[in-house]
C-alpha cells in the first residue's frame, strides 16, 4: 500500500466532486425532497373513507349506530341513499368507499331481543386502505353487543370480565411517518450511492481517462477506494440531513445511541458503494450500467422490508431479501432510532453489513481489469 | 544520446481479436534515446502494438520486453517505468493543469520531488502560464503538451505516444516535435505512432505496419531504399494502403 498514491486518487475525486456543484446540490436536495414526498404521501393508516348510508329504519337507534361508526374517524358520511342498489352503485362508481346498510326492522329487532343484521360494504380492492375501516366496523359491533348483553344480564359495563388493554410501544400514536422515515434513509442512501458510483467508474471509461489511469502503477483497490471515499462523506451528509428533517418535520424520535447508528451506517454506505462499483464493471457504458443498476433498485425497495413487511412475503421473496444490504440496515436503523437499541441488540445485522461491504468491494476489485480488454 | 542499448524488444508479437489478427508476428528492436516511429494506415495494428507494449493488452503470442520487464508477465512493473499518452485526451478536463500534474505525480509517488518536477514539466512543455487553467478549455496543442507532461513527470525510460499530433494545427505540431526532440536528447526513448507521412522524416528509425505485419524497418532512408528508393514514403504509404483494398 502506498499512501501517496491513494492520497492522490482520493484528492482528485474530491476536487472533481467540488467542480460539479450542480450534481452535489442534487445529491443533497433529492433525499430531502424524497423524504418530504414520501413522508407526507405514504400513509398506511388510512382513515376517512367516504361513505353512503342506506338507513331503512330511520330511528334514533339506527342514527346512533351510524354515529358510532363515524366517531371512529374511519367513515365520513357523504350522503343518504334510497335503495340498496344505489348504495352498491355509489361504491362501484368509486364515489364512496363504504356503504352502511341498516334494515327496516333494526330498532324493532333490538327492542325485542332479536338479532339486528347490519351490513357494512367496504371497497377492499386496496387491502391496506380498507383494513382499518373493517376493523373499526367490527369493533363498533362488538362494543355495542357487550353494552346490550351487559345491560340485559345486569353486568356493570365499566368492569367487564376480561379487559384487554393494548399498549402500542415505540410508536404509540401509530403514525406511519415514524416507521417510514428511518426506512427512507436506508432506501435513499442505497439507491443514490449505487447509481453514483456505478456511473462514476464507467464514465471514466467512456471519456478515455480510465485508459490513462490504468497505465499508471495505481493498484486496483487504490482506484476503488479513491472512487468511493468522497461518497462515504456524501452518504453521511445525506443521512444526517434526512435524519434531522425526519426528526424536526415528522417528529421521528431518535432514541438509540447515534454513534452506533453512524458506525453501522458506515458499513452500509461502503456496501452500497462497493455494489455500485461492482455494477460498473458489468457494463461498458453509462446506459448499460444504468440498466443493471435498476435491476437492483426495485427489489431493494420491494423486498427489503422498506415497503412491505418481510414477514408477509412468500419464502422465495424473503430469501431474496436476505441478499440485500438494505434488509439488514432497515432492522438496524429502525432498532436504534425507534426502539432505542444499541449495537448489542443489532450486532448480527451489523455483522452482515460488514460482510456485504467486504464482499462487494472484493468482487468489484476482482472484476475490475487494469487492461483494455 | 543513442547508446545502443535495446530498451524495447518484441519477438513474433501477435494479437488476435477473435478471427482478426490485429498484430501478426511483429519483431522490433528499439534502442535507448531513439525517436522511433510506428507508421501505417488506420487498422494496421499501430495502436494495438503500443497498447501491448504498455501492458494495457495481453499479447496472444510472442514476447515483448520493455525496460527489462516482460509485458505479459510483469505488466505492473512495465507500467512504473514507462509514460503513455493515449490517442484521445485522457486527462481530467474538470481539473486544472496543476491539479492534473499533481495527481499524476502523486500516483507515481514522486513525494518531495513533486513540486520541482511539476515546475520542470511546465517549463519544458511550454505550459508555464497555464497552471490554474482547467484542462478542458486548453487548445489542442496545449492539451497534447499537458498529456506529455503528465506522462513524463516520473522520468520514465520510455514514452509511448499514440497519434499525438492528430487534429493539432501545424504550428503546435512543430512545437511538439521540437519538445520530443529535446526529451530524446535527454536520453528518453520516444515511441510515436502516426499516419502523417510528412512526419516520417523526423524519426531516427521507423517501422512500417500494414495489416498487422511489419513490412519495413530502419531509418527513413533505409525504408525508402527497401521499396526501391525512388518513391517518397508518402507514395509507399499510399501504395500499401491500396494493396489492402
Amino acid at each position: 500500500m502506498n499512501p501517496e498514491r491513494l492520497g492522490a486518487m482520493v484528492r482528485k475525486e474530491f476536487v472533481q466532486m467540488k467542480r460539479d456543484p450542480a450534481t452535489l446540490r442534487l445529491m443533497l436536495a433529492v433525499p430531502v425532497m424524497q423524504l418530504l414526498i414520501f413522508g407526507y404521501a405514504i400513509r398506511t393508516d388510512v382513515r376517512h373513507l367516504p361513505t353512503v348510508v342506506f338507513d331503512q329504519s330511520r330511528t334514533r337507534q339506527s342514527r346512533e349506530f351510524v354515529e358510532r361508526l363515524t366517531a371512529t374517524d374511519n367513515f365520513v358520511v357523504r350522503r343518504q341513499v334510497h335503495s340498496y342498489a344505489e348504495a352498491v352503485d355509489e361504491v362501484d362508481a368509486g364515489h364512496a368507499r363504504a356503504a352502511i346498510v341498516l334494515p327496516p326492522d333494526y330498532a324493532r329487532s333490538l327492542k325485542r331481543g332479536r338479532t339486528a343484521a347490519v351490513q357494512v360494504l367496504v371497497d377492499a380492492s386496496d387491502p391496506t386502505a380498507s383494513q382499518n375501516a373493517i376493523a373499526a366496523a367490527q369493533l363498533v359491533g362488538q362494543r355495542l353487543n357487550v353494552a346490550i348483553v351487559g345491560a340485559r344480564s345486569g353486568l356493570d359495563p365499566a368492569s367487564p370480565p376480561v379487559d384487554v388493554r393494548v399498549r402500542p410501544l415505540y410508536n404509540p400514536a401509530l403514525r406511519s411517518a415514524v416507521f417510514i422515515v428511518p426506512g427512507i434513509i436506508g432506501m435513499i442512501l442505497s439507491n443514490i450511492l449505487i447509481i453514483i458510483t456505478a456511473l462514476s467508474l464507467v464514465r471514466e471509461r467512456e471519456t478515455g481517462t480510465l485508459e490513462q489511469l490504468i497505465v499508471t502503477p495505481l493498484a486496483k483497490w487504490e482506484i476503488m477506494v479513491g472512487k468511493i471515499a468522497p461518497y462515504v462523506l456524501v452518504g453521511y451528509v445525506q443521512m444526517t440531513t434526512v435524519l434531522l428533517v425526519g426528526h424536526y418535520v415528522f417528529a421521528v424520535p431518535l432514541r438509540g445511541p447515534l454513534l452506533a447508528l453512524y458506525g453501522a451506517s458506515f458499513l452500509f454506505i461502503v456496501a452500497n458503494l462497493g455494489l455500485g462499483l461492482f455494477i460498473s464493471t458489468l457494463g461498458r457504458n453509462q446506459a448499460q450500467v444504468t440498466q443493471v443498476a435498476f435491476l437492483f433498485l426495485l427489489p431493494n425497495v420491494l423486498l427489503s422490508g422498506f415497503m412491505f413487511p418481510r414477514e408477509a412475503m412468500p419464502a422465495v421473496a424473503r430469501a431474496f431479501g436476505l441478499f440485500l444490504p438494505l434488509t439488514y440496515y432497515l432492522e438496524v436503523i429502525r432498532g436504534i432510532v425507534l426502539r432505542g437499541n444499541g449495537l448489542m441488540q443489532v450486532w448480527p445485522q451489523t455483522l452482515a453489513l460488514a460482510g456485504f461491504a467486504l464482499a462487494f468491494f472484493l468482487f468489484a476489485t476482482r472484476r475490475f481489469s487494469k487492461t483494455l480488454e | 544520446m543513442n547508446d545502443g542499448r535495446v530498451v524495447v524488444e518484441t519477438r513474433d508479437l501477435v494479437k488476435r481479436f477473435g478471427d482478426l489478427v490485429a498484430v501478426d508476428h511483429v519483431s522490433l528492436s528499439i534502442r535507448a534515446g531513439e525517436i522511433f516511429g510506428i507508421l501505417g494506415p488506420n487498422g494496421s495494428g499501430k495502436t494495438t502494438t503500443i497498447r501491448m507494449l504498455c501492458g494495457l493488452m495481453r499479447p496472444t503470442d510472442g514476447v515483448a520486453l520493455v525496460a527489462g520487464a516482460d509485458v505479459a508477465r510483469q505488466p505492473e512493473r512495465v507500467k512504473s517505468r514507462i509514460g503513455y499518452m493515449s490517442q484521445s485526451f485522457g486527462l481530467y478536463r474538470d481539473l486544472t493543469v496543476d491539479e492534473n500534474l499533481a495527481f499524476y505525480g502523486g500516483v507515481y509517488g514522486l513525494g518531495a520531488g513533486l513540486a520541482p518536477r511539476i515546475e520542470w514539466a511546465k517549463r519544458s512543455m511550454r505550459l508555464a502560464e497555464l497552471g490554474g487553467r482547467l484542462s478542458g478549455v486548453l487548445s489542442g496543442g496545449q492539451k497534447q503538451r499537458l498529456a506529455l507532461a503528465c506522462a513524463m513527470l516520473h522520468a520514465p525510460d520510455v514514452v509511448f505516444l499514440d497519434e499525438p499530433t492528430a487534429g493539432v494545427d501545424p504550428a503546435a505540431r512543430r512545437l511538439f516535435w521540437s519538445i520530443i526532440r529535446e526529451r530524446s536528447a535527454e536520453g528518453v526513448t520516444m515511441i510515436v505512432t502516426t499516419h502523417y507521412m510528412d512526419e516520417a522524416e523526423r524519426f531516427d528509425r521507423l517501422a512500417f505496419l500494414s495489416r498487422g505485419r511489419l513490412v519495413a524497418e530502419g531509418s527513413p532512408a533505409e525504408v525508402r531504399g527497401s521499396f526501391g528508393g525512388t518513391r517518397s514514403l508518402e507514395d509507399i504509404f499510399v501504395a500499401l494502403q491500396e494493396q489492402n483494398h
